[in-house]
């Protein structure tokens, strides 16, 4: 008993120092009016519950929380997870090459680090890019897509980015289901919808949710791909909470009430889990 | 045996973590310490971001730094410029300066940031030591005045200023039907003459360019919006009762012009404006194209177009005009235009602070300073360079020293640069139809006064 206690105390040493520590100066400091510049920097002070009393006044708080929610629904939920399943199940059954082939393509979208993706999409999508070159060459005029339709264009860039993780997840889960299952159905006379439907989709729910729960907080944490391809603009038109948080923090100089925002990233995520969990019935 | 074998275990486990605390709390790989090294280390921070300040550097490596070693031959001159974006470099300073680690033992300040940076007690004052430099009495008084913080200290002597005011390409007005040498007298000209080149020349022709979004961050600000509002007769900031001004004329004459440029497509492609490059693609790009009318910017663009610079424009100087920017109606006193300016600070976890001085000193004087204005194209701090020959020849200077006559500070006080941002965002919101000027000086009226507090708000 003591033994292993030992053993686990340089991780839990590790632990507290950098994961811990971390989430509890963020919680106190979410208290404070911490700036990074002027007075308020030298002399910080408690204000309680200011912060969150600011944040839910504020327009641009509101305005950042739907586009968040818009992001998330667009890119992870409808995207990533049902883009990567309909992929899984497209390459379910099929030949190894085939298979290889396809998910090489796909996964070298999830390895390319997020910045690189982000650069990418711009070159392809800003106004002497590559897609309007395209269009020019067929005689069609060019569009200023990351002004005309900047959530469209940073949903699609992120979906690129994460579709393979989806695909991996449910192409490893659908290998899981028993064949014989599957050749029962088929011989009681299941109709491929059924199939899918009646029996797939229920083996398979507990990859769904864990799927959901990870491509969520990942999304809820997407900073570098859009601020890299609109900034959270024009105007406010990208600006997810994360984005606002940096603008707060590190643009306004308010470290406080950003690490306040922060925070309130940390509750919606958790929140998503758990709806997750409870509406899809499963255990964790 | 097995215990044996566990002990080793912890006792490899306590030393990984000692050493890993030891790296982490380490003070090694420090800029500025000197302890234990037989040559002191100076360490310079500056924006070198995008092509900015080659001059600076070109000048500290070629004139300043051969200088001091050779009065100090013992010390190592360490540039460390930040490679980042405007907005981005006063939040790298502002962490920079937090810790005896990362400080660097000069840093360049621009003004509007610096009484805030001061406040926060990352700049060491200065004032005991510039009050026994014979030289200080050769800078300006309203551009020392930049350096002088809430607390009446100074924290860095002045290396630069600016003007700002119309760049406007001769040819192209000529053709569009403008009257050359263009002085326009009130706003109204400005709509005229851009609606002139819209009408009669190529549609790949932009007429009028204005910094209009979050992404050029301070320069949105100053550039376009206070050099409309300062025109209007309306500053920001009311320095007598010491109250921002959040509701006035001049608050919704602004806006409402700079909405009638981008709703009348007087400016550029929206795409093009709204980003960080915004001043390469104008200055750097469409300008020496001849695909750029009119630009509301400042005097340094010259050195864009300097020998050596980025982009290297000769004949600029016959095709360009530099017109100053006039009042909302004409009012007196006819023209309008703001000031900036950097500084040389020494923050105040420096680990040489008597050295940093020192350097500051030599890079401050007259030749010096005068050799940094020919390389950089900015203003002078200093009176007796402003009167050097070299000085006054280099193209477009006489324009822009006149303009100093109307020219405005920015709020020397600790929350500018917050209400700075709020009117980045509200310009952008306005230029991409989000938000009507009236919505706009609504929202500046709430926002500032949630900024600053309600017993510092006042209307006009």
């Amino acid at each position: 008993m003591y033994r292993s206690i030992f053993f686990l105390l340089p991780s839990w040493i590790l632990l507290l120092i950098f994961f811990v520590g971390p989430i509890l100066l963020t919680f106190y400091f979410s208290f404070t009016n911490l700036a990074l510049t002027g007075a308020q920097a030298q002399s910080t002070e408690f204000i309680g519950f200011q912060n969150f009393v600011t944040m839910f006044q504020d327009p641009g708080f509101r305005i950042s929380v739907l586009r968040t929610i818009v992001f998330l629904f667009l890119s992870a939920i409808i995207g990533q997870q049902v883009l990567g399943f309909l992929l899984a199940i497209l390459m379910k059954g099929k030949n190894t090459t085939f298979r290889r082939t396809i998910g090489i393509i796909i996964i070298a979208g999830w390895v390319t680090p997020e910045i690189v993706v982000a650069f990418c999409w711009v070159a392809f999508l800003s106004d002497n890019g590559t897609l309007n070159m395209l269009l020019n060459s067929i005689g069609l005029e060019s569009v200023a897509w990351l002004f005309t339709f900047p959530m469209i264009s940073v949903c699609i860039a992120n979906i690129w980015h994460g579709t393979a993780f989806s695909m991996m997840i449910f192409q490893a889960s659908l290998d899981d289901v028993p064949k014989t299952v599957e050749e029962a159905a088929i011989i009681d006379g299941a109709s491929k919808f059924q199939l899918l439907f009646r029996i797939i989709l229920p083996m398979v729910k507990g990859s769904i949710v864990t799927n959901m729960i990870l491509v969520t907080l990942q999304t809820l944490g997407v900073f570098t791909l859009i601020y890299t391809m609109t900034g959270g603009g024009p105007g406010n038109s990208t600006q997810t909470l994360p984005i606002f948080m940096y603008n707060q923090a590190f643009v306004n100089y308010q470290l406080g009430y950003g690490t306040a925002i922060s925070l309130v990233l940390l509750v919606i995520g958790i929140i998503a889990s758990l709806f997750y969990i409870r509406s899809m019935k499963v255990q964790i | 045996m097995r215990l044996k074998y566990a002990k080793k275990l912890t006792g490899l486990s306590i030393i990984l973590i000692c050493f890993l605390l030891m790296t982490a709390c380490s003070d090694e790989g420090a800029s500025g310490t000197s302890e234990g090294n037989s040559k002191d280390d100076l360490t310079i921070t500056f924006r070198s971001g995008g092509g900015t300040n080659e001059g600076l550097v070109d000048w500290l490596n070629k004139n300043i730094i051969p200088q001091f070693n050779e009065k100090y031959p013992d010390v190592n001159v360490n540039l460390s410029p930040l490679e980042v974006s405007e907005g981005d470099y006063f939040a790298k300073v502002s962490l920079l300066l937090q810790s005896e680690n990362t400080a660097p033992d000069i840093v360049t300040e621009d003004t509007f940031i610096l009484n805030s940076d001061a406040n926060a007690g990352y700049l060491e004052p200065i004032t005991d030591r510039v009050k026994e430099w014979d030289e200080w009495g050769s800078f300006t008084e309203n551009v020392k005045a930049g350096v002088i913080a809430e607390d009446g200290e100074i924290y860095g002597v002045p290396y630069n200023t600016d003007s700002r005011g119309l760049w406007y390409n001769k040819e192209l007005l000529k053709e569009a039907g403008v009257s050359v040498p263009w002085k326009p007298k009130n706003w109204e000209d400005i709509i005229s003459a851009a609606t002139a080149v819209k009408e009669n020349l190529p549609k790949d022709v932009v007429p009028l360019w204005m910094n209009s979004g979050k992404a050029t961050g301070e320069a949105t600000s100053m550039q376009t919006f206070e050099m409309l509002l300062y025109g209007t007769g309306d500053p920001l900031y009311n320095k007598d009762t010491k109250k921002w001004i959040v509701e006035s004329d001049g608050l919704l004459s602004s806006f409402k012009f700079i909405d009638t440029i981008y709703e009348k497509d007087l400016g550029p492609e929206l795409s093009k404006v709204l980003n960080g490059q915004a001043s390469t693609i104008a200055y750097q790009q469409l300008m020496p194209k001849g695909k750029l009318a009119i630009g509301l910017d400042g005097i340094w663009q010259t050195g864009t177009w300097r020998e050596g610079g980025p982009t290297p424009w000769p004949e600029s100087s016959e095709v360009l005009g530099f017109a100053p920017m006039p009042t909302q109606n004409g009012q007196e006193p006819g023209t309008t235009s703001m000031s900036g300016g950097w500084a040389f600070s020494i923050p105040s976890k420096s680990n040489n602070k008597d050295l940093a001085w020192e350097f500051i000193k030599m890079a401050s004087t007259k030749e010096n300073n005068l050799k940094l204005q020919l390389k950089d194209r900015n203003l002078t701090p200093r009176e007796d360079v402003a009167k050097e020959e070299k000085y006054q020849e280099m193209d477009f200077f006489e324009q822009a020293s006149s303009f100093l006559e109307n020219t405005h500070f920015r709020p020397a006080v600790d929350k500018y640069p917050n209400v700075s941002t709020v009117i980045q965002t509200l310009v952008e919101r306005v230029v991409t139809d989000t938000i009507t000027p009236e919505q706009a000086v609504e929202q500046y009226k709430k926002e500032v006064t949630s900024i600053v507090g309600k017993d510092k708000v006042t209307e006009r």
